[in-house]
């Protein structure tokens, strides 16, 4: 109870008769501010003060560290009476002395309070307080509970004694720390050994278009490890689940893609939806040449000449790069007529138009309809030869107005001319 | 002029205004022919440069609408939508530099043969106060457009004259209108642009001129010394004015030739949130100054580069403006002429920091 409440508390009582208890009170009150000043954790904890005079204080602590910040002390966490100068009473089992746990238990040691909302609430209204029970639907968690005492605990990724708020970018599980606090153990290659699995993931990740974008441009937009496999309750994305996961961010290419043939004959032949021509942690950036019937082509890894799929797949090139086509020119005239200064206000807005066009035919593709997408591309070619009709207007008028000029020259001209004439003729006089 | 003075409606103003006198002094009115006669145009094209300034400049007011929201908009209208808009704002864009340009031009050949000398001290300091305010247009007006480039190069030029011992501080608020470059400098520099500085500007120039027709055009030293032969002269009217009025139309040429085939880019609408970009520069006629700031060391002794660069240009500003006052006291007779190599180390000087600003 805080000084404040406990004064308030006795004020409030009907035996209150301030001309008699006034004194007593204030006496009170003073004792209660002088012992909330000495519990406060950086004046009196014998835990810290012993263990740094000692120098075993645990490795990589953290002063920003969030638990710190917060006022919970050593024995917040490990229990025991920071006020007892000696060990065996600070430490006793009937002052709640917990010590450091043990690797199986560490969810439940942590969980003894982030699992409890009416307590966490208190720090943030809407934090989530379900991640111990998440953590044991993972394979880190089911794995532990197996015994196996290599898989990730909570401290293996937020540490124990430097735990930052993930919003910091120091933080190990801030977006941009993510793939390498993951690597740590998922790229060490004899760690991992026991598992089978690969250990190549934060390369192939780090080189794809999403690594890219997070690791070298910072766009923490993009997904991070945890954005697509869970964080407390890391899984691999199963077969069914893989289109949903990319669906998260790509809305659209998910939906064409379930509502197509494609997408059903994908179900039935348990292929991994988009996975399948875009890779996993790799995922390039794509490009029209995935379509067609090219080297680069990924239809036809499947398909062959003469099938369906086939002539489907070279449709829908030529509806793309026919659009494609019509933009380029229709950019190159943008960037001409704004070069020479022309009007290109309306211009720019059929270029969007055409652009526009062209992203939704992309995104079509996932019908994998080519009369879908050639509707799409007729509309963008409409814009972009809007475009470039008006792009020639403007390089007509602007070289109209250089014969203007001309024009207005040989009348100058003239006039100069015939100045000249006249001053000969006065100077003559 | 006979015929004029026959004329009915010349007589009715004669009758009431007594114009006969200035059409006698007009008539009278001759300029001396001689090697130099050349630089007396520059001072007439420089004048036919602001006419068209003012009247480009009102042809713009009709669409600028100053502001955040619009100026860049309005402007980019006037140039895309609006009937020879394009012409007008490249017109005004393009004399503005040609009349800087001529300005200083005027200043030196007035400079390099001793027209300021007495009687004409006045005359040379009432232009002086002219390129002044020439360069005060320029800067407000680089500002209105608000786009990218000008938004960068007016926080650099006020963050400069902030930089001035003692009143700098003051001077950045008043100009900016505030602590930063915002919207209120752009309604400010509109006011300073359309307002304010033309007419301090119609003022001057008008004594400038008043001056200028009261003590005649001056004869450089080394012809009026030249003694015995008998002096040259043309007829100002029409003989001189003629003349005028054939360079105008060159200069007029030029100047269309420039707005068409060199139209004045708008660039990128402002945007204080973005970092400024690369190539931040003030206008030409700012460079030599804004270049010899870059290239003076952080602290010279115990003075910071900037502000002693800045006080070294006042010193400049104010040697320049009392030169007819100082040179009087110079031995002449030395060969080469102290002012000679003065006039010619500032050329020197303005065209290598100039370069080297566009260069670097």
């Amino acid at each position: 109870m805080s000084i404040h409440k406990r004064i308030i508390l006795v004020m409030n009582t009907g035996f209150f008769k301030p001309e008699i208890f006034i004194i007593p009170v204030l006496v009170f009150a003073s004792q209660l501010l002088l012992a909330e000043e000495k519990t406060d954790v950086s004046d009196v904890n014998y835990c810290y003060s012993c263990h740094a005079e000692l120098e075993i204080l645990p490795d990589a602590m953290h002063p920003e560290d969030i638990h710190l910040q917060k006022g919970l002390s050593c024995a917040g966490c490990h229990g025991g009476d920071p006020l007892q100068e000696d060990m065996e009473m600070a430490k006793a089992r009937s002052a709640g002395f917990r010590g450091v746990p043990s690797k199986k238990d560490i969810p439940e040691f942590c969980g003894k309070c982030h699992s409890e909302i009416k307590l966490m609430r208190t720090y943030q209204p809407r934090i989530p307080t379900d991640q111990v029970a998440q953590y044991y639907t993972s394979v880190h968690g089911q794995k532990l509970k197996q015994g196996d005492r290599k898989v990730a605990d909570c401290t293996n990724c937020h540490t124990s004694h430097a735990i930052l708020s993930a919003k910091d970018t120091r933080s190990s599980v801030h977006p941009l720390n993510v793939p390498a606090t993951c690597d740590h153990c998922h790229g060490d290659s004899e760690y991992m050994e026991p598992y089978g699995i690969p250990t190549d993931q934060y390369d192939s990740y780090a080189s794809s278009v999403h690594g890219v974008a997070l690791l070298e441009n910072q766009d923490t937009g993009s997904p991070a490890c945890n954005d697509c496999h869970g964080n407390h309750g890391a899984m691999p994305p199963g077969v069914t689940s893989i289109a949903h996961v990319c669906g998260i961010c790509h809305v659209n290419n998910m939906q064409y893609f379930s509502g197509s043939k494609m997408g059903r004959a994908f179900e039935e032949q348990q292929l991994h939806a988009c996975e399948e021509c875009h890779g996993n942690h790799k995922v390039a950036k794509t490009s029209d040449n995935m379509l067609g019937t090219n080297a680069a082509s990924v239809c036809v890894d499947c398909h062959s000449e003469g099938d369906a799929g086939y002539r489907a797949a070279i449709e829908l090139q030529t509806e793309l790069d026919t659009l494609v086509s019509a933009y380029k020119l229709a950019q190159d005239k943008f960037d001409y007529v704004r070069r020479i200064g022309m009007d290109d206000v309306e211009l720019g807005f059929l270029l969007q138009d055409a652009k526009q066009s062209l992203i939704k035919a992309r995104t079509l593709i996932h019908t994998f309809d080519p009369e879908q997408v050639g509707e799409m591309s007729k509309e963008g070619q409409t814009h972009a030869v809007a475009a470039i009709n008006l792009a020639e207007t403007q390089i007509h008028e602007y070289s109209v107005r250089r014969t203007g000029f001309g024009v207005a020259t040989i009348f100058i001209t003239i006039l100069i001319v015939a100045i000249f004439f006249k001053i000969r003729e006065i100077d003559k006089k | 002029m006979n015929d004029l003075e026959r004329s009915k409606w010349f007589n009715w103003l004669d009758e009431r205004f007594n114009l006969k006198p200035l059409v006698e002094f007009m008539r009278h009115k001759e300029v001396p022919v001689h090697r130099y006669s050349v630089w007396y145009y520059m001072g007439g094209v420089t004048l036919f440069l602001f006419v068209i300034q003012v009247f480009s400049g009102i042809l713009l007011l009709f669409y600028y609408q100053p502001g955040v929201d619009s100026a860049y908009e309005s402007v980019r209208f006037l140039m895309t939508k609006v009937e020879f808009g394009w012409l007008f704002r490249s017109i005004h864009s393009w004399s503005a530099n040609l009349m800087v340009f001529f300005i200083f031009v005027h200043m030196f050949s007035t400079f390099f043969t001793g027209s300021y000398r007495k009687p004409r001290e006045l005359t040379w300091i009432s232009g002086f106060i002219l390129l002044a305010l020439a360069l005060g247009f320029g800067f407000s007006g680089y500002l209105l457009p608000w786009n990218e480039l000008a938004f960068f190069a007016t926080k650099v030029g006020t963050d400069i004259v902030g930089a001035v011992p003692l009143v700098g501080d003051m001077i950045r608020t008043v100009l900016r209108g505030g602590e930063d470059v915002t919207g209120g400098t752009l309604l400010r520099f509109y006011a300073f642009h359309v307002a304010m500085l033309p007419a301090i500007f119609t003022v001057v120039l008008a004594v400038h001129l008043l001056l200028i027709q009261r003590q005649g055009m001056h004869e450089p030293e080394s012809v009026s010394a030249a003694g015995t032969q008998v002096k040259k002269t043309m007829p100002f009217f029409p003989n001189f004015f003629l003349r005028d009025a054939l360079l105008w139309m060159v200069v007029l040429n030029i100047l269309l030739y420039l707005a068409v085939f060199f139209p004045w880019e708008l660039g990128e609408k402002a945007d204080a949130f973005v970092p400024a970009p690369a190539g931040i520069r003030p206008e030409w006629y700012f460079m030599f100054m804004f270049q010899t700031l870059k290239l003076l060391p952080a602290h010279v002794l115990f003075i910071e580069g900037e502000v002693l660069g800045i006080l070294f240009f006042i010193l400049i500003a104010a040697a320049w403006l009392t030169v007819p006052f100082w040179e009087t006291k110079i031995n002449r007779n030395i060969r080469p002429r102290p002012m000679t190599v003065i006039g010619i180390a500032a050329i020197i000087f303005i065209i290598v920091m100039t370069v080297l600003g566009y260069v670097l």
